[in-house]
């Protein structure tokens, strides 16, 4: 099961008959164990990898660190879930040090964003501040290198 | 007037007379066609792991620029020995017993020049990686090939061994797990052929590059064998488990006496492997063993998915236990593994080695080495069963519902 997920967290293509084959395992096997990860979430989605960058598309992202008071009986859970029901808001993250919650947040401009965190996030109850940090670059994400510097450079025979 | 020198006739005929690599001559047509998918590299897909790479540059901003004692760093032989008694309990003394090399490449140019005597035999297993003869003939040897094949899963037993022997044989040079057919040795063939090599005073220089990958039962350490530290001649490298070919890195392991004497060529011929490559590999040995066995995990995967799916395709192919090569049998074409090979490029733009690279028991297969992605190994394969599948009038369409082995026999049956 480990294996399987391991090869399809590297690509998410694979179908289960190409699982099975690596494997060496029964394709109705595979596609069973595959369909019972994802009823039990333990697989929570399938995503492309994309590079808007390369596209020219008009995208602002920035990295939000915000700081809340803990309520009672549910902690920052509460305040979490209301800020990641945001459908701008693409990750949220509990983090220990400075600050509590690491928050990203994407929009079509720069003017768009500031607008969602000064009207959508800093001003939440519970919120007490907020500091953005809008991304410049994207170097890697997802254990991906965005830039493909490394390809194939071996000659096609060698003995 | 001018005199033109005539260089071919400069050329020492020990030189001459080695014929040109088998690879060589697809080389040259390969740059002609665009956009193939080659599964004749024989060498990692993998980058060299960062943290090794890391290391290297770090050395070179710290000015590790010069040469290093003939012998190589002490910190990196003092490493491989560790190396060595840990995964093998075969002890090697770092101060004599170990010499680093430009890759075992140089260690069996070495072995052979300090061993043999023009005339001295040497058995070579065949098929066999493609410079063990040409190396032979250069150190004055006479190459005696030992014909495995594909009825008895490329075994080397004693028994074929003791056949070749003569009053001229002095070494037997073993190479497994094998390149290019993935057999390793079994370890009681082993045990039988050190008897003999005991019982006839014979040496035995064992590449054994490939062990780290090995999937299928243990490797067995030549030198690790009872009585077989004495008169082996171990050699290995990183090329390979740590994905380092370009970097010209590997040692041999010995005798005092007899690495001393590899050493006196070597301080001449070579002066010292270089030093970066030194610094990495030693990173490559204090900290390299996850990535390298995540390395090898993947090639474990793809060596199932492509001996299932050479199968499915009706041709038949032995398991290969190691290195990352398949070698399946083509002769239900028709086709010798030139033609094979020649036309498979031309009409699918799949590149394999025909097997006859690797000596004559190698004609009627191809070796295709699985050190390739997965995806680019199902494209392949699904090129190379529609070739086959115009070759042969038969065979299965290749649907890629892969993996489902219920119908390997009887393609098999019907394509052979
Ligand atoms: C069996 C075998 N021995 C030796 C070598 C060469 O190794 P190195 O890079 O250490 O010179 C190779 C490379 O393909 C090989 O397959």
């Amino acid at each position: 099961m480990k294996e399987i997920l391991e090869l399809l967290e590297a690509d998410a293509r694979l179908t289960p008959g190409q699982i099975a084959a690596i494997l060496g395992k029964k394709e109705e096997d595979v596609a069973e164990i595959v369909k019972d990860l994802e009823r039990k979430k333990i697989i929570s989605g399938y995503f492309t990898l994309i590079n808007w960058d390369k596209l020219g598309a008009e995208k602002v992202s920035a990295l939000i660190e915000v700081k809340i008071s803990p309520q009672r009986d549910v902690g920052f859970d509460a305040v979490a879930e209301r800020i990641y029901r945001f459908p701008e808001v693409r990750s949220v993250k509990l983090v220990s040090g400075a600050c509590d919650l690491v928050v990203m947040v994407e929009g079509r401009t720069m003017k768009e964003v500031a607008h969602f965190v000064s009207f959508k996030l800093a001003s939440m109850e519970y919120v007490l501040s907020t500091a953005t940090h809008f991304v410049l670059k994207t170097y890697k994400h997802h254990g991906t290198i965005v830039d493909d510097g490394e390809d194939d450079r071996r000659q096609v025979i060698v003995p | 007037m001018t005199f033109k020198t005539n260089w071919a006739e400069m050329v020492n005929p020990a030189v001459r007379d080695i014929p040109p690599s088998g690879i060589r001559r697809f080389f040259d047509l390969v740059t002609e066609v665009k956009d193939i998918i080659s599964l004749g590299v024989g060498e990692p897909d993998f980058v060299t792991p960062w943290h090794i790479r890391e290391a290297c540059v770090y050395s070179l901003e710290k000015g590790y620029t010069m040469y290093t004692s003939n012998h190589g760093l002490l910190e990196l032989r003092e490493e491989i020995s560790q190396d060595l008694s840990q995964t093998y309990q075969v002890s090697y003394d770092p101060r004599g017993e170990i010499l680093i090399t430009v890759g075992v490449s140089e260690g069996l140019d070495l072995a052979m020049r300090v061993l043999l005597c023009p005339g001295d035999e040497v058995l070579v297993p065949e098929p066999s990686y493609v410079s063990y003869a040409p190396l032979t003939v250069l150190a004055g040897g006479k190459p005696v090939y030992l014909k495995t094949s594909a009825e008895n899963g490329f075994q080397l037993t004693a028994d074929m061994v003791e056949k070749a022997l003569t009053p001229r044989t002095k070494v037997i040079l073993l190479g497994y797990p094998n390149n290019p057919t993935g057999a390793t040795i079994d370890r009681k063939h082993l045990l039988n052929i050190a008897e003999l090599a005991t019982a006839h005073n014979l040496i035995v220089i064992s590449d054994e590059i490939y062990d780290k990958l090995t999937y299928v039962g243990e490797h067995t350490c030549v030198s690790s064998l009872p009585g077989m530290r004495e008169r082996t001649i171990l050699l290995n490298g990183f090329s390979k488990s740590y994905a380092m070919t370009g970097w010209r890195v590997g040692y041999a392991a010995g005798n005092s006496d007899f690495i001393a004497a590899m050493t006196k060529i070597h301080q001449y011929s070579m002066l010292c492997a270089p030093i970066t490559a030194q610094v990495a590999a030693l990173e490559a040995l204090r900290h390299g063993q996850s990535e390298m066995r995540k390395m090898i995990a993947q090639y474990g995967r793809r060596r199932r998915l492509v001996v299932d799916t050479i199968r499915e395709i009706g041709l038949p192919c032995f398991e290969p236990r190691g290195a990352f090569y398949a070698f399946p049998d083509i002769r239900c074409t028709g086709l010798t593994s030139d033609e094979f090979a020649l036309e498979l490029l031309k009409e699918e733009k799949v590149l394999v080695v025909p097997g006859n690279a690797f000596g004559e028991q190698g004609e009627g297969f191809v070796r295709c080495a699985y050190a390739a992605s997965v995806r680019d190994l199902m494209e392949a394969f699904k090129r190379i069963g529609n070739f086959v599948r115009r070759r042969t009038g038969r065979g299965k369409v290749l649907t890629f519902s892969f993996g489902k082995k219920e119908h390997k026999d009887d393609v098999i049956r019907k394509t052979v």
